[in-house]
C-alpha cells in the first residue's frame, strides 16, 4: 500500500509541473481537480478502514475534485478568458524553478528530524514541493484565477503534510481545513468579481493603482 | 441565598455559567426578524445571570476559596486553567453589576424600535464584552488570556463605532484600535517573557518569581505599559476621552466602569507573581498615578463636552487607584503591613467605588443627552426642572466622585490619606505625606469640574431650544441609576461592610508575609466614619424635609434663575460652562489650554459676534503628536516595500519561508 501511495505522490508532483507549465486555465483547473481526487484517495491507503475515513474521503473528493473546480470553470467561462497571457516569469523558467525547488525540498526533507516510521515515505518532500509550486504559481501569474489555482495547490501541499501528522485526524481539524479552503475560494471568487468589475480585466497587477501614495 | 447556593451549586461554576449566559444573551436577537424581543430577552438574561453571578462572587470572596477548572483544549500552549480566587471574585462584582445595569438602561436609551439597524449588533457585542471581561478574570493561561483580551478589545471597538456614519466616531474608533493593539503588542512581549521564565504559559502562582532578576524589571515594565494602556494611566491615556465620549452612554459606562479596571486587574495580577519587589516599582506607580490624577482632573475641568469631562475624570480616578497601589507596593517593599494594607484597601475600594459612581454618571449623561439632544454643556441648562429624578441621581454620583462624605468616594480617598499620614512618625517613607496635599488639590479640582458640570447642565435657565423642554427618563433608565446610587450610599455609610469585601482580595495578594487584617486603631476610625456618615445623611434628610415643609406653607413665587429683576434678561447672560472654568484653566495654563476665540468688541453698540472655545492638551499637542510625526517620517522608507502588487507580497512570504528553511539547516 505504501508503494502505491508513493506512486500517487509522484503523480501529484507531476501535476504540479502541469500547472506550472501550462498557459491554458481550464487545463490547469482540471489538473488540480485530479490532484484533489488523488489526495482524497491517499488517506484510505495509509490508514486502516473506518467509516469515518470513508466520510472524509468522500467529502475531500467532492470538494477538491468537483465543487471547487466547477466553481472555477464557471468563473473562467463567465470572465471569457482562456489563457494566462504574459506571466511575470515565462513558463520555461517557472518549470525550471519548479524543478529546482522540488529537488531542494527532497534535500531539505532528508535533513528533517522525523520519526523512524516516517523516514522512508515521500510525504514530506512531496508536501514541501507542492507547497513551493503553489507559491510559484501565486507569485508568477497575473490573472486572479491563476492565483486561486496557486492557492489550491498550496493548500494541497499543506494537506499532504497533514496526512502524515495525524494518525487519526480529529474531525474538527479536517472540517476546519476544508472550510478554510472553501471560504478561501469564495473570497477569491468575490475578489475576482470585484476586480473584473472595477478594472474590466482580471489582471491583478492593476491593483497597484490602489496603492496608498 | 448564600446557604441555598452552597448546598446545591459550586459558586465558581455559577459565576462561570453566568458569564457565558451574558455572552450568549445577544445571540437570539441576531436571528429574530422583529426588533424588540431580542433586546428584552438579552436584558432579562443578563440581569438574571448577574443576579446569580453577584452572590456567587460574594460567596467566593467571603469563603476565601480558590476554585480551579481545567479547560480541555487541543491547542499547543499547555494546559489552560480557569481559576477564581478572591482577587478575581472581587473584580467580578463590578463586571456583573455594571453589565446588568447598562443592559437595562439600554432598553430605554437605545430602544430597538428606534435603532433597528444598530440595536442587534450593539446588544450582541455588549454581552460579548461583559462576558469576555468575566472570563478574562478567570483565565490563567497567558495565551488564553490574550485571546480573551482581544475579544474584549475588539467587541469594545465595535461598540464604540456603533454610530459609524459620524466622522469623529470613526476617528475615535481608529485611535482606540491602534492604542489597544499597541498595548496588546507589549503584552505579547510580557507573556512570552513570563513563559520563558516559568517554562509554561500557565500564569505563575503568587510570589513565585524573584523581582530582582533583570528579566523581572523588563516584565514589570511591559506589564505596566501593556495594561496601563488599557487602564488609561497617564502617558497612555490618549485614546480614552474620545472613545468614551463617542460610544453610546451605557457602553461608556461599561468601558469606564469596568474595562479600565481590567487593565488595573492585569497590573494587580502581575504584581502578585513577584516576591520582594524593589521600592522603585512602588515609586513609579505612585508618581504615574498621582500625575494621572492631577492632569486628568485638570483636563476634565477644561472640557465643554459632557461625556469628555466624565472620561477625563476617569483618568483622574484611575490615577488615584494607581497611587494607592503604588503606596501599597512601597509598603510591601519596606515590610510595612500598615502601609500595604491602607494603600491596597484604598486602591481596591476605589476600584469598586469608581465602578459604581462612574457608570451612574455615564448613564445619567445618557439620560441628559437623550433629553437635550447635545453633549455640549454650553448649550444646556435648567434641565433639573424637567428631569428632577435624573438630577437627584446625578447629584449623588457627582458628590460621590468628588469624595464628599457620606458617599463612597470619600471612604476610599480617606483610606489613602490615612496611608499617606501613617508614615509621619516612622523613620522611612516620611515623604509620602507630600502626596496628601496633591490628592487634596485633585479633590478640589474634581469639585470644580463637577460643579461646572452639574451647574451648567441642571441649573439656571435653558441656553438652547433643545434643552428648553426636557423629558424625564423612563423607569428602565432610572432604575439602574437608582440602584447604583444606592450602592454608593451603602458603601459610604457602612465602610466596614466594604472592608470585608476588600480584605480577602488583599489576602490573595500577599498571603504569606502579611496578615491581611485591618491594622489596629484604624478599625475604630472606620466605625466613627460610619457614624458620622449616618449623622450627616440624617441631617441632609432632615434639612430637606424642613425645606419642603417651609415651601409648602408659604407663598412661593417663581422666577427665572438669576433673573435679578431684569425686565428682559436672556439665558445668555448666565455663566456658561466655559466661563465657569476659565479661571482654573488659566491657572493650569501649562498643562491644558482653553483656546478661546474672542471677538473684539468696539463702539457703543457692538455688532453681534461669536465666541467659541476649544480645550487643548499640551502634552498631546506638544509632545505626542510631534513624536508620532517624527516616527512616521523616520519609517517612511518602509513604504517602499508596499508596491501594491499581490505577487510581490507573496514573494515576501515565500522568501521568508525559504530563508527560514535554509537557516534551520
Amino acid at each position: 500500500m505504501i508503494t502505491l501511495a508513493d506512486q500517487l505522490l509522484v503523480l501529484v508532483l507531476l501535476i504540479n509541473f502541469i500547472s506550472l507549465g501550462t498557459s491554458r486555465l481550464i487545463f490547469s483547473i482540471r489538473a488540480v481537480a485530479v490532484q484533489g481526487v488523488i489526495l482524497g484517495i491517499l488517506p484510505g491507503l495509509i490508514h486502516p478502514f473506518s467509516w469515518h475515513l470513508v466520510g472524509i474521503t468522500t467529502v475531500i473528493i467532492a470538494v477538491k475534485g468537483f465543487v471547487i473546480p466547477l466553481l472555477l470553470v464557471r468563473a473562467v467561462r463567465s470572465a471569457e478568458i482562456k489563457r494566462e497571457v504574459e506571466p511575470f516569469l515565462g513558463y520555461v523558467p517557472t518549470l525550471l524553478l519548479g524543478a529546482v525547488f522540488t529537488a531542494l525540498s527532497f534535500g531539505f526533507a532528508g535533513k528533517l528530524p522525523m520519526l523512524p516510521e516516517h523516514q522512508n515515505y515521500m510525504f514530506v518532500p512531496a508536501s514541501i514541493a507542492t507547497l513551493m509550486s503553489g507559491f510559484l504559481v501565486l507569485t508568477t501569474r497575473r490573472k486572479a484565477i491563476s492565483q486561486v489555482i496557486g492557492y489550491l495547490i498550496l493548500e494541497n501541499g499543506i494537506f499532504i503534510f497533514g496526512l502524515l501528522l495525524a494518525e487519526a485526524m480529529p474531525i474538527m481539524v479536517e472540517a476546519g481545513a476544508l472550510l478554510d479552503l472553501l471560504v478561501g475560494t469564495f473570497v477569491m471568487g468575490i475578489v475576482i468579481n470585484q476586480i473584473s468589475r472595477e478594472f474590466s480585466s482580471l489582471d491583478t497587477s492593476r491593483l497597484t493603482s490602489l496603492k496608498e501614495e | 441565598m448564600h446557604s441555598a447556593l452552597q448546598g446545591y451549586f459550586d459558586p465558581a461554576l455559577v459565576a462561570l455559567v453566568a458569564a457565558l449566559v451574558i455572552g450568549c444573551a445577544g445571540i437570539p436577537g441576531l436571528f429574530l426578524r422583529k426588533p424588540g424581543p431580542g433586546q428584552i430577552l438579552s436584558t432579562a438574561a443578563t440581569i438574571l445571570a448577574a443576579m446569580a453571578g453577584v452572590p456567587a462572587s460574594l460567596q467566593l470572596l467571603f469563603s476565601h476559596t480558590t476554585t480551579t477548572y481545567l479547560l480541555q483544549w487541543s491547542l499547543p500552549f499547555g494546559p489552560c486553567e480557569l481559576v477564581i480566587d478572591p482577587l478575581s471574585a472581587f473584580f467580578l462584582l463590578p463586571v456583573f453589576i455594571v453589565a446588568a445595569a447598562g443592559s437595562l438602561f439600554a432598553v430605554g436609551y437605545w430602544p430597538a424600535a428606534e435603532h433597528r439597524a444598530t440595536e442587534r449588533g450593539l446588544t450582541f457585542f455588549y454581552g460579548l464584552l461583559a462576558s469576555s471581561m468575566a472570563i478574562l478574570l478567570m483565565a490563567r493561561n497567558g495565551v488564553f488570556f490574550l485571546m480573551v483580551w482581544e475579544v474584549m478589545a475588539l467587541s469594545a471597538y465595535f461598540l464604540i463605532v456603533v454610530e459609524h456614519e459620524r466622522e469623529n466616531v470613526r476617528r475615535a474608533g481608529i485611535v482606540y484600535l491602534i492604542a489597544t493593539h499597541t498595548g496588546t503588542l507589549v503584552l505579547f512581549v510580557y507573556f512570552s517573557l513570563l513563559a520563558a521564565q516559568t517554562g509554561s504559559f500557565l500564569l505563575p502562582p503568587v510570589g513565585s518569581l524573584s523581582a530582582l532578576s533583570p528579566y523581572a524589571a523588563i516584565m514589570a515594565l511591559a506589564a505596566f505599559v501593556g495594561f496601563g494602556a488599557k487602564a488609561g494611566i497617564m502617558p497612555f491615556h490618549l485614546w480614552l476621552p474620545s472613545a468614551h465620549a463617542n460610544a453610546p452612554s451605557h457602553v461608556s459606562a461599561l468601558m469606564s466602569g469596568v474595562i479600565l479596571k481590567m487593565g488595573l486587574y492585569g497590573i494587580f495580577r502581575s504584581l502578585t507573581f513577584f516576591y520582594e519587589p524593589p521600592l522603585l516599582w512602588g515609586v513609579v506607580l505612585t508618581v504615574c498615578g498621582i500625575a494621572s490624577a492631577l492632569l486628568g482632573i485638570t483636563f476634565a475641568v477644561a472640557q465643554r463636552d459632557l461625556k469628555r469631562l466624565l472620561a477625563c475624570s476617569s483618568i483622574e480616578n484611575i490615577g488615584i487607584i494607581t497611587t494607592g497601589l503604588g503606596v501599597a507596593m512601597m509598603g510591601v517593599s519596606s515590610h510595612n503591613p500598615t502601609l500595604m494594607y491602607l494603600g491596597m484597601a484604598g486602591a481596591l475600594l476605589h476600584i469598586l467605588n469608581h465602578s459604581f459612581f462612574k457608570p451612574l454618571l455615564f448613564l445619567g449623561s445618557g439620560a441628559i443627552i437623550h433629553a437635550a439632544g447635545t453633549r455640549e454643556m454650553n448649550l444646556m441648562g435648567g434641565l433639573g426642572k424637567g428631569m428632577p429624578r435624573v438630577a437627584l441621581l446625578f447629584l449623588i454620583g457627582s458628590v460621590a466622585i468628588c469624595g464628599i462624605p457620606p458617599l463612597n468616594g470619600f471612604v476610599s480617598e480617606f483610606l489613602l490619606y490615612l496611608g499617606f499620614f501613617s508614615q509621619l512618625k516612622a523613620d522611612s517613607l516620611v515623604y509620602l505625606v507630600l502626596l496628601a496635599p496633591v490628592l487634596a488639590l485633585v479633590g478640589g479640582l474634581a469639585l470644580i469640574a463637577f460643579t461646572k458640570l452639574y451647574g451648567s447642565v441642571f441649573l439656571g435657565t435653558p441656553r438652547s431650544q433643545a434643552a428648553a423642554h426636557p423629558h424625564e427618563a423612563g423607569w428602565p433608565m432610572l432604575l439602574p441609576m437608582a440602584f447604583l446610587a444606592l450602592l454608593c450610599l451603602l458603601i459610604g455609610v457602612a465602610p466596614q461592610l466594604a472592608m470585608r469585601l476588600v480584605s480577602p482580595a488583599i489576602a490573595a495578594f500577599y498571603p504569606q508575609p502579611f496578615v491581611a487584617e485591618i491594622p489596629a486603631g484604624y478599625d475604630s476610625v472606620l466605625g466613627r466614619l460610619s457614624l458620622a456618615g449616618i449623622l450627616l445623611l440624617t441631617a441632609v434628610v432632615l434639612v430637606t424635609l424642613l425645606w419642603r415643609w417651609r415651601l409648602g406653607r408659604g407663598r412661593v413665587a417663581t422666577a427665572p434663575t438669576w433673573g435679578c429683576g431684569y425686565q428682559r434678561g436672556t439665558a445668555r447672560v448666565q455663566y456658561g460652562a466655559t466661563s465657569f472654568s476659565e479661571f482654573v484653566v488659566a491657572v493650569f495654563n501649562g498643562m491644558v489650554r482653553q483656546k478661546i476665540d474672542r471677538p473684539t468688541l468696539g463702539g457703543l453698540f457692538p455688532r453681534s459676534a461669536r465666541c467659541s472655545d476649544v480645550p487643548t492638551e499640551t502634552l498631546l499637542d506638544r509632545v505626542i503628536v510631534p513624536l508620532f510625526m517624527l516616527v512616521g517620517a523616520w519609517s517612511a522608507f518602509l513604504r517602499r516595500l508596499q508596491y501594491g502588487l499581490i505577487h510581490l507580497y507573496m514573494m515576501y512570504i515565500f522568501a521568508t519561508l525559504f530563508i527560514l528553511m535554509l537557516w534551520a539547516h
